[in-house]
């Protein structure tokens, strides 16, 4: 949603390990709605031949998916920003009740050097939201330890069924510039 | 059309599912998933329960997970609106295993017979082919709903959508079972998926 100043060059390479991560754990719907943190790995998914990225209109159709996708033999993983994190709470529902895997990486606003004091109430309750719906949540707050994260996130939802989230932090991702 | 005429939602739903072979249903929350299992329990049957909004991205992931299998989602007018945004996705995907059949009684029939939107100004078919569903129709007779559950047979050819304008009666309940895991675990195991 929000463009970022990364110049090509500074791209950060934690998203080619959760590409990778993802991969391994054969993981083939990725639905999502665009954020600025996510888009490398936006771009790994369309390019990929075994991955299927499916861009929602909002959050809560990409729960909906994967319980489609699940009851259908495919793992998918849900990308998007804490924002939408509200927008799927009625349909966080199906996943104690179908029993699906549910794995869903979120990159953080509202915390760490925020500009935008609109994103701050959803981002501070991101966690809460996740924890009251029965999703466990981990974090990754520097490039070095998501690979662990990831590995470790995607290993209990898909081998464990344990719905998952994985919050990608505004201080690894990097707060938003907002130039003139 | 004249409002004599409206079809009944139980003849609707067993014409959709009366050859039925290899098709995966899905039931949206309210009346429809009643009536899909009073056409008949099956173990491709997916009701729902809860989760007003998602029937068609259930359909969705199924469908992109199963392009070789005919998904139809048979849900009302007012699940439908719930998830609109759906009708984009889909229209996005262009998943062509994927078929819609809304119920359309213009109201909220389980919650008092409130009136819904389509009653007055939306129209759902247009939404539908406006999203890029190019096989939108809009049904008002029986013949329509035969043809339509005939195409839903053809994999190659969607996604496509129905509004049919049915009745609003409200009929006696016929309810399915309400343990999701077991919904699920049956279809996958029907498809020849193992239990974790």
């Amino acid at each position: 949603m929000h463009a970022r100043a990364d110049a090509a060059d500074t791209a950060p390479t934690w998203p080619d390990d959760i590409f990778a991560t993802l991969q391994r754990f054969d993981v083939r719907q990725v639905p999502y709605v665009p954020d600025a943190g996510h888009s490398k790995l936006i771009q790994r998914v369309l390019g990929s031949s075994t991955m299927r990225g499916i861009a929602l209109t909002t959050e809560e159709e990409g729960v909906a998916l994967l319980a489609g996708a699940w009851t259908g033999g495919q793992r998918g993983v849900l990308l998007m920003q804490s924002s939408g994190v509200g927008n799927c709470i009625n349909m966080l529902s199906l996943i104690p009740i179908l029993r699906f895997p549910f794995l869903t990486l979120v990159t953080m606003r509202g915390e760490w050097g925020e500009f935008n004091p609109w994103q701050v109430p959803m981002g501070s309750t991101t966690q809460g939201v996740f924890e009251l719906s029965g999703v466990q949540v981990l974090r990754a707050s520097n490039a070095a330890e998501v690979p662990a994260v990831l590995e470790a996130a995607a290993a209990q939802a898909y081998n464990a069924l344990t719905p998952t989230a994985v919050l990608l932090s505004q201080r690894l991702i990097g707060a938003k510039v907002f130039t003139k | 059309m004249s409002k004599a005429n409206l079809l009944d939602r139980r003849q609707v739903v067993s014409t959709l599912l009366a050859n039925r072979k290899d098709v995966v249903a899905i039931g949206g929350l309210g009346a429809s998933t009643n009536d899909m299992c009073a056409a008949g329990d099956h173990a491709r049957n997916f009701y729902l329960w809860g989760g007003m909004g998602g029937a068609a991205m259930i359909g969705l992931g199924l469908a992109l997970a199963q392009p070789k299998l005919p998904v139809l989602v048979i849900t009302g007018d007012g699940e439908m609106l719930m998830g609109m945004g759906s009708l984009a996705t889909i229209g996005l995907q262009k998943p062509s295993n994927l078929s819609i059949a809304v119920l359309d009684n213009e109201a909220y029939g389980e919650t008092g017979g409130q009136t819904s939107h389509t009653s007055a100004a939306a129209d759902l078919v247009g939404v539908a082919r406006a999203c890029g569903i190019g096989d939108a129709r809009a049904i008002s007779t029986m013949a329509e709903v035969e043809a339509f559950a005939k195409a839903v047979h053809d994999v190659s050819a969607g996604p496509r959508f129905a509004n049919v304008k049915i009745d609003s009666a409200s009929l006696e309940r016929i309810l399915p079972t309400r343990d999701g895991t077991y919904i699920v675990n049956r279809i996958r195991g029907d498809l020849g998926f193992q239990p974790i």
